[in-house]
């Protein structure tokens, strides 16, 4: 992973620089230009920006390792381990704290109730009670000591007057000495009538054992912090190195020609890639299937025309004896090539429409206005076989599209049904808008072909938009398959959809008159009730949405 | 008429090249951009044939930019192997007066370049009336009359006698008409194109004596004066 992070990240803190040096030139402009003005403000602010992004950029360029999972666990690890010890350290001071303020107000109820003590009883009572106190251990740590005006000692544990401590306004922490041992006490003395002194303290060595004790609590959480934070680390890098190598191996998988892998999608934010990356690589199956399909049907279909007309010739140039058959032949296999020509425009465009890449021609149209014109083209031709034309079509919203486009679709359409359909039977060519409910504002434009022909079976609807598929019944009529493919395509380049349906679903359909005689396009069966399929008449919809005006944009680059 | 055909492909060039010599046109042709520029600029020609990928650093659409920025309205087909219909329409932006791809149909090449040549002098002055032999259409009043006698028309069908009125004596194929009349630009499956000419056919002919429209195998139609043969 290190090597492809590598250039991005010494790529981006050149970015950053030089973002900053335009920031700052910018800002120096700024400043020149508007001096009166309270800018300097500002400046210095974005200035302050300026020196903090060099700053970062300057660490981010040197910093030596080039893992991001790696960088990412290190600075969880030291995140977690300034918030544990800033926690930590804030809870050792509180009990610290604490500590002092309740020894500081114990020595001053002592104290007080000394003074109480002297009023009763002036100098004496008070060195009874201390002593008293003192023999009966109320407080082990408690310190006193009571001297005379002169200095000399008349009560207490204390050994004599420590030499800090000079004022009664403080309280004193020092070292003093008790019994055989030197300790720490807080110490605070207080003047009494006649020149008398009082001191009143108290051990605090079992703060300084607490404090000891907490600090090392703290060492010892600071290094199971640590410890955690690694192991913590350790998990993100798995945890980020788990999500990137999903993508990459799925992406090199893709690379390497399978293309039905995906990412696995696990409710994280890094679905959010694995989508659409996954909608990408649909996308792409998509487009290589049809490509693959495109040349299996090359390989199948076109090679029966190529290979007919190359008999025709080789036959011609073995065989011909008179100048007329030569010609013959020769128009005959150039009849093949032109089809086979077609083939390959009817199977480019469609790969061209079904890649997106065609949407130069997108422009505001109306359909219906079209619609009457194709009509009128293929009415004579309907008529001339005896079918007859039935339009429905209403007025409908405009939708942006390639009018050309639509053109081909619907005549697509009209072909297969002047194909399919029998003599006497009518084809009805209807438009309308399309509604979510009725009377709601139209979202789209269905143009649909009815024919009253042999119909399809569901099965070879569900196939009828590949390429080169023809039904059974089909095989004998002119065509090669691509019709329906290319409406579909041009279907799919606005958004719609084309789909097939019965005409008539309910059955068979009551057969005409006159169309006992079977169209030779429809097979060769000869009653009609034997065949359920008769007369339930093939309907194909073309369903469009208005379209975004976005469309009609010239594309990008 | 004089031709230039500008093409680098040499069996291309040859055939297109005897047929319309065949068909009574003198033909200049160059095999790269260059010297069909220079011939194309040099000197007068009724109308141009030009490849739009040529060796020689300019290609076709360069050559056409160019006479047309010196404005020189030779009138220019477009012959190309770039089918697409944005590349069609780059070509007609250029300046091109039709266009059309390989591979192609010599009838229909034929056709098409005569329709052009023989467009520069029908579109010189505006015309109202449109005569052939005993066949005539009043434009204004959209009247058709043979021998005096008037024939009643829809206006499709106008359309497209006048279309073929237009190119008398000329091939017009089912593309043209298709394209020109209908202004659609797809290859139909069925038949619709012969079915209104047949139409047309019953209505201009049927009644008299001698056929007018006639149809050329494996091209398309042409519209004749009875006696101009």
């Amino acid at each position: 992973m290190s090597p492809s992070t590598a250039p991005q990240e010494g790529a981006e803190p050149e970015g950053q620089d030089g973002r900053a040096a335009v920031t700052q030139a910018g800002s120096d402009a700024v400043g020149e230009t508007a001096q009166p003005s309270p800018v300097p403000k500002g400046r210095s602010g974005s200035r302050r920006l300026t020196l903090w992004e060099k700053l970062f950029a300057a660490v981010h360029r040197n910093w030596p390792i080039r893992s991001a999972s790696l960088n990412f666990a290190l600075l969880y690890g030291v995140v977690f381990f300034t918030s544990a010890t800033v926690f930590l350290s804030f809870t050792w001071w509180n009990a610290t704290r604490l500590l002092e303020h309740h020894v500081q107000t114990s020595i001053q109820t002592e104290a007080h109730d000394m003074m109480r003590r002297w009023m009763y009883g002036g100098p004496q009572v008070v060195s009874d009670s201390i002593e008293h106190r003192l023999d009966q251990n109320v407080d082990e740590d408690a310190l006193y000591l009571l001297v005379t005006p002169e200095g000399q000692k008349l009560a207490g544990n204390l050994p004599g007057w420590p030499p800090g401590v000079t004022s009664t306004h403080r309280f004193y922490e020092t070292t003093v000495r008790r019994y055989s041992f030197v300790t720490q006490a807080l110490l605070h003395a207080y003047n009494l009538p006649d020149g008398y002194r009082l001191i009143v303290g108290h051990d605090v060595r079992g703060r300084h054992v607490l404090q000891q004790i907490m600090t090392e609590t703290l060492v010892w959480c600071a290094i199971m912090i640590a410890f955690l934070a690694l192991c913590g680390a350790l998990v993100m890098r798995i945890l980020f190195q788990h999500v990137v190598r999903s993508i990459a191996r799925t992406t090199s998988a893709v690379a390497q020609g399978d293309l039905s892998h995906r990412i696995p999608l696990n409710g994280s934010e890094t679905d959010l890639v694995a989508t659409t990356v996954n909608a990408m690589l649909d996308r792409l199956k998509r487009l290589m299937d049809g490509v693959r399909q495109v040349s299996n049907a090359i390989a199948h279909d076109l090679r029966t025309p190529v290979a007919r007309a190359r008999t025709r010739l080789e036959d011609a140039a073995l065989h011909a004896r008179t100048e007329t058959d030569l010609r013959n032949a020769i128009t005959q296999a150039l009849t093949d090539l032109d089809h086979i020509t077609g083939i390959f425009e009817a199977l480019l465009r469609i790969a061209q429409i079904e890649a997106g890449a065609r949407r130069a021609a997108f422009a505001p149209l109306n359909v219906t206005p079209n619609l009457y014109g194709i009509a009128e083209l293929y009415e004579a031709s309907m008529e001339e076989r005896g079918l007859k034309l039935k339009l429905d079509l209403q007025e409908t919203p405009e939708i942006i599209g390639d009018n050309r486009m639509l053109q081909q679709a619907v005549a697509n359409l009209l072909d297969n049904a002047v194909k399919f359909a029998p003599p006497g039977s009518t084809i009805t060519l209807s438009a309308r808008p399309l509604r979510v409910m009725e009377d709601s504002v139209p979202t789209g434009v269905e143009i649909s072909v009815s024919d009253e022909g042999p119909g399809m079976s569901a099965a070879d609807m569900a196939r009828a938009h590949e390429r080169f598929f023809r039904a059974e019944n089909a095989r004998s009529t002119p065509g090669s398959g691509l019709g329906l493919s290319l409406v579909q395509a041009v279907a799919a380049l606005h958004r719609g959809q084309l789909s097939l349906s019965d005409t008539h679903p309910s059955g068979p359909f009551a057969p005409h008159d006159g169309t006992a005689d079977q169209d030779t396009a429809h097979g060769n069966n000869p009653a009609s009730d034997e065949n359920p399929l008769r007369s339930r008449g093939l309907r194909a919809t073309l369903q469009l949405p208005l379209g975004n005006p976005r469309d009609i944009l010239p594309k990008e680059g | 008429m004089r031709v230039l055909l500008v093409e680098d492909d040499p069996t291309v060039r040859s055939f297109v090249h005897k047929g319309l010599k065949e068909a009574g046109h003198v033909v200049d042709e160059a095999d790269n951009g260059k010297d069909g520029l220079f011939l194309a600029v040099s000197e007068a020609y009724d109308v141009m044939i030009l490849d739009r990928m040529l060796p020689g650093g300019i290609d076709g659409l360069h050559i056409l930019e160019t006479l047309r920025s010196q404005n020189n309205a030779t009138p220019v087909l477009l012959l190309s192997a770039l089918a697409d219909v944005d590349e069609r329409v780059a070509g007609l932006k250029a300046g091109g007066d039709d266009y059309m791809t390989k591979p192609f149909a010599f009838s229909e090449l034929l056709a098409r370049l005569e329709a052009l040549g023989r467009r520069t002098h029908a579109e010189a002055a505006p015309r109202t009336r449109l005569v052939v032999g005993d066949l005539e259409l009043d434009l204004l009043a959209r009247e058709v009359r043979r021998n005096g006698q008037k024939i009643d028309l829809q206006p499709r069908e106008f359309r497209l006698l006048e279309f073929l009125a237009r190119h008398a004596g000329q091939v017009v194929t089912r593309t043209m008409l298709l394209e020109k009349v209908w202004d659609y630009h797809f290859d139909p499956q069925t038949n619709v194109i012969d079915v209104h000419v047949s139409r047309l056919r019953q209505k201009v002919d049927k009644p008299f004596d001698t056929p007018m429209i006639h149809t050329v195998r494996n091209a398309g139609y042409i519209l004749r004066a009875p006696e101009g043969e």
